[in-house]
């Protein structure tokens, strides 16, 4: 892998490992949670969840080549293409194969992997990144294209140890589940914000003529739909979105029944069976 | 009082998920790694005449083609838990790649490139060439209807009562037929692993719902003990029972990774993904209903068919729940398969229970509707009190509370009985209900704690987390019962060194690995109560394990907080650092006496543009009594994902095949429509608890499957209320309403 | 997808003049569509000239209408101040496809190029003469809920899938054409995309190495009614089961002039003359939108599942029309 990076650029790779093995960031302020998130997820310390998988790694990493060991006999690269470009900040110099897209250079040879490859067809979003500060799409982005690009990826939003207000946002509201397609949710909703506070409009605004005022909830809905959840978070991704964007907290959606409601509605079911 | 079951906690992988941090199968790194991408096939049946790999070999930075002409055979293929029921001894039928030149479904694998890098291994999978000797295919469900048959494994289905002639003379009928289109789970993540062959041991990460069952499968495949076998698998993309088997390809990458003794890497394509992992069966249904005048079922036909394919069996017991969700004495619900040239269906969400309740709760409200009785009345009337199919008592039902919280809730009284009567505007509008059910399920399950002097805990399972929230639950869990914080607990899952745990499917892991942890932290408990008590001055004297509880660093005694030992202070004394404890918890003996199911109503709105046949699901509710909540922020997660789902399968998805060609033609995500953000609005969920000390030591019930088993018929009886146009073949798309 | 030779154009000449030069060269832009065939083998381009650096996103006031840049992404050109105001049109039907990360990727020029999402054209297991000329339609006797009903012949019964083109059918817009010799071409963009006919497998009437320099917009008198609709399988981020570009220019409560274009039923955005002759001289009203709809429709020639699309794209038209003209 060294011999595709120029100097720099290796060390930021261990940088990035380095930084698997730090402690727990601060979070962010979002809306008036801090405290009450904070005490809630301690226990997600990245540094601990981190350091599980690193564990597991290494017992890999570890492994020698085996004698016998079959390699193609011309592994070189096909139209190598060289393209120097900026990945969160840190300037990387890459010779891709012409056939490489963003995504798997990213995964593949960058060896960021919180980017995801959800459909490699341009069909779901998990494949998100901000390049130039606009949402794009790494899977449909040949790596060739993007000299001189900055690209942001989901390691990237953090700002040092602090959670960006959509990561703690989406930790709030439940905004996933299997966490799969969340990277790209973050980095369009990154974008999707910019595009919003620039103006723009979305195809469930009513008058495009009209200056665009307010980001409903229909609007994020819109918005956001470049983003398939299979499992579903839709509404906690929402209510995110809308806490970051306005700093007005969501009101739960879901509650317990009371003991005396429960027994209410016991007592009432007892003298009459009707609903 | 608890400190944290039943207080709702984030998630404790949060920040590992947000960061991109949390590492899924395809994202571990292994030296050497080479790339594996899979050659599909284009009949639908027959035998592969030749196949042409000279001009893949050659193209560059590829390492080997390989082919059913020079893979090695592979060994019996062990029968794992979530296999189709059959004789345990029996050998898995399931599908496997490049073992013959044999074609059983379009689309399937019929050659492995691998190469130094993706792009070439991709490209040269495009430069392998074969061809077939066709033979005539079947994939249409319908056209070998007549033929379907009970599956060959388990009890005939037996009628109950007199069905036939009690629906004779029944006062009033419903006789409908439904239709489910095939569907494919189509998780986030595609299906990958990363093999890699240390002389013979192997290390593979996988996507997994079941890391024991993929390292027996691999065992056996490779005639390996299975000790030799790691399968790591901490983070799913989603799964949704497409990762409930072992599929075909974690076996093809750990072959090739053995053959070119290096590391392999393989990631089902999204189009793979569709013959690569089975998918819910197409399904007819055809119900029959009879009722007295007051609405009292006396007769229930509910007869299902689907397809299985010609190599397997599998039934996803359609008609199951349909025996135990109303009080009726004569009934009749046979499941049918019917071979056809596909792969194996599969598991898929609420597996049968969705697909079963659509047909039974749409003819309900048809019912409703004959009688002109309120469909929510007419449930009531016929609500069983006890399970109708074996007579036994339910350990917990608060059914009946949800019915009325939820029609309380949702403003049920508000609705008018007429079709079409509502209106927003110029849309229509419809409020529709139904019935959720599902098993509270519980297998064995083993759990590890140690338990370290500093109150810190490690907590390991061979569960995993498909997005429920098991890493934060355990953690919960864990903390209860060891008396520390969560942020104290290290919990770990899917890895075949820790304790053997059943599979993360049929909404049970709670309530096996919940109870194994909790065991495990009572274990925990006692130990630290035998080592107090051998000290003479123990305040603990004669008690039991059962008096009392950790808190804090402290054992103390239940009824009497006041008497209690330091435990940092009794390690020490032991010169131990640590404790370790391992507990399998079992089902209990108490649960066979009993019915143990999680009920649910579900409440939806539509509105319908009558002119361009647009649905929305404007809101939703869903009142679940599924025993004890442990997360209810995770809880209502999942019931928001059963709702998600509940408007796939009503409205937008469906795989379509060509059946001329035998060929899936959407195996992609711009044709097969999963809900988008857009589609979703309001979901609310009720918790209506229960107190079960029967499911097992926790209370729980699972509730994964249990949230989307009655939306799509509540959908399809709002969109009939809105409407009046009764749509009975999903998914409900524009066109229909026309 | 194929290997493949990258270059980085840095003018338009040298880009025409490579594309020229090499039959299986081809012109990379937002590569949205480009990408996802050549990596399912439908596109085998040996070499792609990267014109994404090239001077061709402005969008400015000419000729008293607008110009907009062949390679302006889609969202800047949707929320361009003079888009907005003049063609809210255009804008409503470029937002209303694909996603935001799309549309921020995509280009106006490429946009015109999008080929077809036919699912016999994308696997290339199945007969497709768009494809491969010669191996038959799959779609014409198999699956075509999804497919044309107007124009289509016997060798392809796809449709042009995009919501862009639609409103610049609307609104008489002309492509900017650049051959390899340098010299500069204008095609209505009503000629620009062709049907199948025994061709299938030409979308449009782009010469070989011609590249899309801007899309001209003539002065509109439709900004104040004038409505995109789009039905589709779910609510966003889905291809039009039919799609309608209405503009009316009214005078009173007359209809001086209007345009009628449907997306999604044939291998071209399909401007309806009938509809627009029907429309034309006639009173704004619900009843005049019925009696254009049924003209708009009445040549349609369903296959064997998408006969819904008919009395949809009447529906349709007329749901397009009432909003365009602001009675609902």
């Amino acid at each position: 892998m060294k011999d595709d990076l120029d100097e720099t650029s290796g060390a930021e790779l261990s940088a990035d490992e380095e930084a698997l093995l730090r402690e727990m960031p601060t979070l962010g302020e979002v809306g008036q949670a801090r405290r009450t998130f904070l005490g809630q997820t301690l226990a997600g310390s990245m540094g601990l969840f981190a350091l599980m998988l690193m564990e597991k790694e290494q017992a890999l990493a570890a492994l020698a080549a085996e004698p016998g060991a079959v390699f193609a006999a011309a592994p070189a690269l096909e139209n190598p293409v060289r393209v120097a470009l900026k990945v969160n900040g840190a300037a990387k110099t890459l010779e891709v194969d012409s056939r490489t897209v963003l995504l798997d250079a990213l995964r593949e040879r960058l060896e960021m992997t919180g980017t995801k490859k959800g459909c490699d067809q341009g069909q779901c979003g998990a494949c998100t990144v901000l390049v130039d500060g606009r949402r794009v799409l790494s899977c449909l982005t040949l790596a060739a294209t993007l000299e001189g690009r900055e690209v942001t990826t989901v390691e990237g939003l953090a700002r040092g140890e602090e959670l960006h207000p959509l990561q703690a946002a989406f930790i709030k509201y439940d905004g996933f589940q299997c966490g799969y397609c969340t990277p790209g949710q973050l980095c369009s909703a990154v974008g999707m914000l910019e595009e919003a506070k620039r103006g723009d409009v979305s195809h469930v605004t009513e008058d495009v003529t009209a200056p665009f005022k307010q980001l409903s909830d229909d609007e994020i809905r819109e918005r956001m739909s470049g983003n398939i959840c299979r499992c579903g978070a839709y509404p906690g991704i929402v209510a995110a979105i809308r806490e970051a964007h306005t700093g007005r907290e969501s009101a739960r959606t879901w509650r317990f029944v009371e003991e005396e409601e429960l027994a209410r509605v016991r007592k009432e079911l007892e003298a009459d069976e009707t609903v | 009082m608890p400190r944290y079951i039943g207080k709702e906690m984030s998630r404790v992988d949060g920040v590992a998920k947000v960061t991109g941090r949390a590492k899924y199968a395809a994202e571990f790194r292994a030296p050497n790694l080479a790339y594996g991408f899979i050659v599909l096939g284009s009949v639908a049946k027959g035998t592969i005449k030749s196949i042409d790999t000279s001009e893949a070999e050659r193209a560059p930075g590829v390492v080997r083609v390989f082919t059913h002409l020079n893979t090695p055979k592979l060994g019996p293929k062990a029968n794992t838990e979530y296999a189709p029921p059959r004789n345990a001894r029996e050998q898995d039928k399931s599908f496997r790649a490049l073992q013959s030149d044999r074609i059983y479904f379009n689309a399937q694998p019929v050659a492995l490139v691998v190469a130094e890098s993706y792009e070439q291994a991709r490209y040269a999978a495009r430069l392998v060439k074969a061809t077939y000797d066709a033979e005539k295919h079947t994939t249409d469900t319908e056209a070998v209807r007549e033929s379907a048959r009970s599956p060959s494994q388990g009890p005939p289905p037996k009628p109950r009562g007199n069905p036939e002639e009690a629906l004779k003379t029944a006062a009033v009928k419903v006789e409908a037929e439904y239709r489910i289109a095939m569907e494919h789970h189509n998780p986030m993540e595609p299906h990958a692993a990363v093999a890699a062959w240390d002389g013979d041991r192997l290390t593979i990460f996988d996507k997994s719902q079941e890391v024991y069952s993929v390292r027996r499968h691999l065992a056996t495949t490779f005639g390996v003990p299975e000790a030799n076998v790691t399968v790591v698998s901490p983070y799913v993309g989603g799964a949704f029972g497409s990762s409930l088997r072992p599929n075909y390809y974690p076996a093809l990458t750990a072959m090739a990774a053995r053959e070119l003794k290096r590391p392999v890497k393989v990631v089902y394509t999204r189009t793979q993904m569709f013959t690569g992992h089975g998918h819910r069966p197409y399904t007819i249904q055809k119900i029959a209903l009879g009722a007295e005048r007051s609405g009292k079922l006396t007769s229930m036909i509910h007869t299902a068919v689907h397809n299985t394919s010609t190599f397997e069996e599998f039934s996803d017991n359609t008609t199951g729940f349909t025996r135990q969700v109303y009080a009726c004495p004569n009934l009749f619900a046979p499941t049918l398969i019917a071979p056809v040239d596909l792969p194996t269906p599969t598991w898929m969400r609420a597996p049968g229970a969705v697909s079963g309740m659509f047909a039974l709760e749409c003819a309900m409200d048809e019912l409703a509707y004959k009688l002109n009785i309120d469909p929510l009345e007419l449930r009531l009337i016929n609500y069983a009190e006890r399970d109708p199919e074996s007579g036994r008592p339910f350990s917990s039902k608060a059914l009946r509370e949800c019915y009325r919280l939820g029609a309380e809730k949702f403003g049920w009284k508000e609705r008018r009985m007429e079709p079409r009567s509502m209106r927003d505007g110029r849309l229509l509008v419809g409020w529709g209900t139904a019935t959720g059910v599902w098993g509270a399920f519980q297998s064995p399950a083993s759990a590890k704690i140690t338990y370290r002097a500093d109150g810190t805990a490690h907590v390991t399972s061979a569960t995993s987390d498909i997005g429920p929230g098991t890493y934060t639950v355990m953690t919960m869990i864990a903390a209860e019962y060891l008396g520390n914080r969560p942020e104290q607990v290290k919990f770990e899952l899917g890895d075949t060194n820790f304790p053997r745990a059943p599979a993360q499917g049929g909404s049970q892991t709670t309530s096996s690995v919940g109870s194994a942890v909790h065991g495990a932290a009572l274990a925990v408990a006692a130990r630290l109560l035998a080592l107090a008590n051998q000290d003479e001055s123990s305040p603990l004297k004669g008690a039991a394990p059962a008096d009392v509880e950790m808190l804090d660093g402290r054992l103390r005694l239940k009824r009497d907080p006041s008497k209690s030992v330091q435990i940092p202070e009794v390690m020490r004394r032991n010169n131990l650092a640590e404790v370790t404890e391992t507990f399998e918890s079992r089902p209990s003996e108490e649960r066979r006496k009993y019915a143990t199911m999680a009920h649910g109503a579900q409440f939806v709105e539509v509105k319908v543009d009558p002119d361009l046949g647009r649905v929305r699901v404007t809101r939703a509710i869903e009142v679940t009594a599924c025993g004890k909540i442990i997360n209810p922020k995770a809880s209502h997660s999942q019931e928001i994902g059963g709702v998600v789902w509940g408007i796939g399968m009503a409205l937008t998805e469906a795989t379509e095949i060509d059946h001329r060609f035998g060929r899936i033609m959407n195996p992609n995500l711009q044709h097969y429509h999963v809900p988008v953000n857009a589609d979703v609005h309001e979901i609310e969920t009720i918790f209506v608890e229960e107190d079960d000390t029967v499911v097992n030591p926790l209370g729980v019930k699972g509730m994964g499957e249990l949230g989307m088993v009655g939306i799509p018929a509540a959908i399809a009886n709002a969109v009939f209320h809105a409407t009046g146009r009764r749509v009975r073949e999903l998914p409900i798309t524009p066109d229909k309403l026309l | 997808m194929r290997p493949f030779k990258y270059t980085r154009a840095s003018d338009a000449a040298v880009a025409a003049g490579a594309v020229a030069a090499n039959p299986n060269a081809k012109f990379l832009a937002g590569g949205t569509n480009i990408l996802d065939l050549m990596k399912e083998d439908v596109e085998r381009p040996n070499e792609l000239v990267d014109v994404n650096r090239l001077k061709l996103s402005e969008i400015k006031e000419a000729r008293g209408g607008v110009s907009i840049g062949a390679l302006a992404k889609n969202s800047d050109t949707a929320n361009h101040p003079l888009i907005r105001r003049n063609y809210p049109l255009l804008t409503q039907a470029i937002v209303a496809g694909a996603s935001g990360q799309l549309r921020n990727m995509a280009t106006n020029g490429g946009n015109l190029m999008q080929r077809t999402r036919c699912q016999y054209f994308y696997d290339t297991a199945m007969p497709c003469n768009k494809r491969e000329p010669g191996t038959g339609c799959g779609a014409l006797e198999g699956l075509n809920r999804i497919h044309a009903i107007f124009g289509w012949s016997d060798k392809c019964v796809a449709t042009y899938p995009g919501d862009m083109a639609n409103a610049l059918y609307a609104l008489d817009a002309v492509v900017r054409v650049r051959g390899s010799n340098g010299k500069e071409r204008t095609i209505p963009v009503n000629d620009f995309h062709r049907l199948p006919g025994d061709t299938p497998e030409k979308d449009n009437n782009l010469a070989h190495g011609e590249l899309i320099t801007a899309i001209e917009l003539p002065k509109s008198n439709f900004a104040k009614n004038s409505y995109y609709l789009k039905v589709r399988d779910r609510a966003s981020y889905a291809f039009a089961l039919v799609a309608v570009a209405a503009a009316l220019e009214l005078d009173g409560g007359n209809v001086r002039q209007a345009r009628v274009v449907l997306g999604g039923v044939a291998h071209k955005p399909w401007r309806s003359a009938e509809a627009e002759a029907a429309l034309a001289g006639r009173p704004a009203s619900e009843e005049s939108f019925r009696r254009a709809a049924e003209a708009a429709l009445a040549g349609a020639k369903p296959l064997a599942h998408n006969a819904y699309k008919v009395e949809l794209g009447k529906r349709a038209v007329v749901r397009a029309l009432m909003r365009a003209a602001r009675l609902v």
